[in-house]
Parts: structure tokens; sequence; C-alpha cells
């Protein structure tokens, strides 16, 4: 199954959830801010919600900035 | 010294009137210490898409305790209020305080705010449940109209981001401080501890460093002296700075002179 996260293409495994993909990229789960399709996703929403084919993600993080 | 001066935005209370930005510091290490030196309550970060090819690394929060500080997430990189809100609703669904810094500065060379989408998004925000710090020109029509929409602060500029110029806009700050029933914070351009205890004297509410911190000779060590040069100013402001004089007034007694021999 392919999603497409910041803006690259991404081949994930059936019943991926977003912090399976997170995991996946080599991410802490705790330190990432996702937008899925669109939708700000909740923290504690990413173990729950399933990767479908198609979906756009964007991985977030904290940087340093004013 | 005053002994319980806090600063409060939107009902919470700090005691350092310092804000401090996390940008530009050598190492996330200096940062932390820095952090610590400055004694700040509130630090801001950027938010930013993750480059999935290189995602080794620490990350910048791990350097920040969040029981210490509050973390006020800026919007900076928006272009526009749409922009802006989405920013911050990122960040609050991961779990960040719903605190922002709203900044929308699309335009590159001097990174000066939009006025109108600066309005737009804070309206928006305001409603959504944010607590809203805008950083804005010091307009202070501007200032006043963001109070009326809900803003709990006011950031106007000293000078441009990073400049380190100083605060150059010291008459309309000044209205801005006489209008203001919101915390006024000047945030950019302030470059040297005096700038910071300048801003202060004027009876600004709190100041926000982030540049002149980070990218001096010694970040640590200059954190403390924006921390005593805001304490200074702050000091200052509450005892009564006296005004100017254009002719000199005597500070010693004109009378009993030794009369000539």
């Amino acid at each position: 199954m392919r999603v497409v996260a910041n803006g690259k293409p991404r081949e994930v495994g059936p019943g991926a959830t977003v912090e399976d993909l997170i995991r996946f990229v080599g991410l802490d789960p705790q330190y990432v801010i996702v937008e899925h399709n669109g939708e700000a996703l909740e923290r504690k929403r990413y173990g729950e919600a399933r990767l479908t084919e198609g979906d756009r993600l964007e991985l977030v993080r904290a940087v340093a900035g004013g | 010294m005053a002994s319980h001066d806090p600063l409060v935005i939107a009902g919470r209370e700090f005691a350092s009137r310092l804000i401090v930005g996390t940008g530009k510091f050598g190492s996330f290490e200096v940062m932390r210490d820095a952090l610590e030196a400055s004694r700040t309550e509130i630090v801001t970060v950027a938010l930013r898409r993750v480059d999935l090819e290189a995602t080794g690394g620490p990350d910048i929060l791990e350097f920040i305790d969040p029981d210490r500080y509050l973390l006020l997430p800026n919007t900076s990189g928006a272009m526009d209020a749409e922009e802006a809100v989405r920013i911050a609703n990122l960040a609050r669904a991961a779990g960040m305080p719903a605190w922002v810094k709203l900044e929308v500065t699309p335009e590159p060379r001097y990174l000066l705010p939009d006025p109108v989408e600066t309005l737009k998004a804070a309206e928006a925000l305001v409603k959504g449940g944010f607590t809203v710090l805008p950083y804005i020109n010091a307009d202070p029509v501007l200032a006043k109209r963001l109070e009326e929409v809900g803003c709990a602060t006011v950031m106007p500029l000293g000078s441009w981001i990073g400049s380190n110029k100083g605060i150059r806009t010291c008459e309309a700050v000044q209205i801005i401080v006489e209008q203001a029933t919101v915390p006024v914070v000047v945030d950019a351009g302030l470059g040297a501890p005096s700038h910071a205890a300048e801003a202060m004297e004027m009876g600004v509410d709190a100041v926000l460093v982030n540049t002149a911190i980070a990218i001096a000779g010694d970040p640590v060590e200059m954190a403390g002296a924006f921390r005593l040069g805001v304490e200074a100013g702050r000091r200052a402001f509450l005892a009564g700075k006296p005004a100017e004089r254009d002719v000199a007034e005597a500070s010693s007694p004109l009378t009993g002179f030794l009369e000539g021999t």
C-alpha cells in the first residue's frame, strides 16, 4: 500500500497505523506532529489511525526558532 | 526589589519578564544552558516538516523541560492567516499548549508582519480557544484591534527580527503601552541588555529575545546579562524613572560656597 509522506510516496504494510509509519521512518512519536489528509491528528490517536491507500501525511516537528 | 511582581498573561503568572527564542544556537546543549541562565519561563519554538531522509539525532524538545518552561510554538513560515491557523492547530493536536506566538511574515527581506492577515488569524485562533500572542509592527491602532478580538498580549517589534538595532519604535511603543489593557511584549530587534532595559523602563511588560543571546560570543553569559537588563529596567520603571530636563539641575547644594581669600 502506498501513501504520500511529506510529499514523497512511501510503501507501508497493510493495516499500518500512523504510529507504525512514524517508527518506520526512524522517529519517536512523542516528538512528531501529524497532519493526516489535511487534518491535525491528535497524538493519542497515532496508534489507532489506520493508513489507507493514497493517504497524505505531513510529519512535522518542533525546531529551533524565535 | 519588588517582592511579587509577576507577568500575568491570560491569567497565568510568570516570575520572569524575559521570553527567549531557541533559534540560531550553536547546539541544543548551549541553548539549554542559556535558557537556564536567562531564568525565562516562556520559550518559543518553530514547527517544520521533518526531513525524512535525515531523522537521526536528538529532538529539541529533549532539551526544553515542559515542567519548567511554557512552550510557545510560533507560526513562523506562515504566509497568510490560513497557514498560521493550520500550524497552530497542528501544535495543539500534538499536545503542545494551546498558546501561540502568531507571526505572519510573508516578506523575506525585513520579515515584517502582515497586519491584515495577522488580525484575521488572531480572530480565528481566539475563537478556536487559543491564547494568542501576536507579533506586530509598532502600530497602536492594530494593537488595539488585536486586543479587541481577544489577544492575550500584543508584541510590537523594536526593530527588524535579528537586526540587533534595539528599540527604534520607542514613540509608537509608548502609545501602545499607554493604551493597552493586555501585556505589551517588545519582540524583535533587541540586540543588547541595555536595549531590553530601555524597553522595560518605558513600561513594557516583557521582552522577547533570541538572536542577541544565541549568536553572542558566550550565549550563556549573554542570557544572564539579558536577565539582569530586564530586571534592572523593570525595577527602574517601578521605581518611577525621573523626567528628562533640557538644562542642568545641580545635584550639589548651590549655597554655602567658600568665600574667596
